[in-house]
């Protein structure tokens, strides 16, 4: 019998008035696998990325993560959330708190850890991302790309069934991106579920079982990236791989 | 609190945050002062003049901290807040975390001016003759018919709580600032 999909979305849609950025979107994610969204800018894949961890409500459909529908905001959605990490385009990270206290926050709060087992746990995880030196740190006195790593540390802490990245690299310069995805590629090849929206063709190449390319709210085509950046199936990815790929 | 209750889930509470803040703050503090001290014994029993004007200056000056947290709250990034969810806090750990300790190292400076304005606006209180500053100066004057030195005094008494305040929340504000 096969196991369990971390996260299920059936018939999914959701309007932004009367924009309809998400159309029927049918997606199931397995457990280790490695899933890179791409598509051009408005195509909805960060809203769906979103849609997962219910930063934003969907409007009709099914989500399913580790087997059990998303729950109405509260106590229940929080349980939930701390099962799914996110990372952001902008970081995110907690201005008025050390690195470490970031990464720390929520196995403390959230999950009950006692203090001292999350401080050793984060001090594993940022020696991990490469920034053990900056934990008592705050986030404004880090670069771009030491900020992503902490906020990437800051979603494993919590031990997440899954990782949810939001354009991580989209706010840094060439430099930073290479240490962010040099962190992601690894995560991968441990087997770590993630669902990674990006423009990072690269990494999709290289880390992703599969690529699912949006377009105007829908899903247009799923194939695994050998398949999908050599000879992709629909003209609408044709003609988004010539673009992005012409320089 | 009351502002927490304003950026909050919970309609109920919202409601009445919102109309606490627009019935109390609407109304200028003379007509609070003499409004509670003759309406309410009438309700509630009579309270000395001097409690009267204490719950007075708490519930007006209360409207004001109010919106002062309230913009505070609503001047820390929205990243933060998604960030505190996506990491399984509810919300009020949400507040206490992230969000107030952020928003009220931003409100330092006002909430300075509101405890400067909260000790002048005592003067008002003689108007149900409480013996604070500005009454005792009138009755000095009046009694000594020299009103230039009475008031003069009451001034200076003022200077003597107002500064010290002032200077307080500067070192206040630069003691708590955040590094960006």
């Amino acid at each position: 019998m096969a196991e369990t999909p971390v996260v299920v979305l059936e018939k999914v849609n959701k309007w932004f008035d009367d924009l309809h950025v998400l159309c029927d979107i049918d997606l199931s994610v397995d457990s280790g696998e490695v899933v890179v969204v791409v598509g051009p800018s408005g195509s909805g894949k960060s809203t769906l990325c979103r849609c997962i961890n219910r930063l934003e409500p969907i409007d009709s459909g099914t989500i399913l993560v580790d087997g059990a529908p998303l729950p109405a905001e509260g106590k229940e959605l929080a349980r939930l959330r701390a099962k799914v990490g996110m990372v952001f385009q902008s970081f995110n990270l907690f201005a008025h708190k050390t690195v470490l206290q970031n990464v720390t926050l929520g196995p403390v709060k959230a999950l009950g850890q006692p203090r001292a087992v999350a401080r050793e746990r984060a001090m594993e995880l940022l020696d991990r991302v490469g920034i053990a030196e900056k934990a008592d740190r705050y986030p404004a006195e880090l670069s771009g790309g030491q900020q992503q790593r902490a906020a990437i540390a800051r979603a494993l802490a919590m031990g997440p069934k899954v990782m949810l990245f939001d354009e991580p690299t989209s706010a840094l310069d060439p430099e930073m991106i290479k240490e962010v995805l040099d962190v992601m590629v690894e995560l991968a090849e441990e087997g770590t579920t993630m669902i990674v929206v990006s423009h990072e063709m690269g990494f999709a190449r290289s880390a992703a079982q599969r690529v699912v390319f949006m377009d105007g709210g829908r899903i247009v085509e799923v194939a695994p990236p050998e398949r999908f950046f050599s000879e992709p199936e629909s003209e609408r990815a044709r003609d988004f791989l010539s673009k992005i790929l012409a320089h | 609190m009351v502002a927490s209750f304003r950026v909050g889930p919970i309609a109920p509470l919202r409601a009445a945050a919102t109309t606490y803040v627009e019935l109390v703050r609407n109304c200028p503090l003379a007509v609070l002062f003499v409004f509670f001290f003759f309406g309410l014994p009438k309700v509630m029993g009579v309270y000395p003049a001097y409690t009267t004007a204490v719950i007075v200056l708490a519930l007006y000056t209360g409207t004001y901290v109010t919106e002062t947290i309230r913009s505070g709250i609503n001047s820390v990034a929205g990243g933060q807040a998604e960030a505190a969810r996506s990491l399984g806090l509810t919300f009020p750990q949400l507040l206490a975390y992230v969000v107030l300790p952020q928003a009220l190292r931003t409100v330092v400076a006002p909430l300075g001016n509101l405890f400067i304005a909260l000790t002048k606006n005592s003067s008002i209180a003689f108007t149900i003759s409480v013996g604070e500053l500005t009454g005792t100066a009138q009755r000095v004057g009046n009694a000594t018919n020299n009103y230039h030195a009475a008031f003069l005094a009451a001034a200076i008494g003022y200077l003597l709580l107002t500064i010290p305040s002032g200077l307080l929340f500067g070192a206040i504000e630069r003691r708590v600032a955040v590094k960006r």
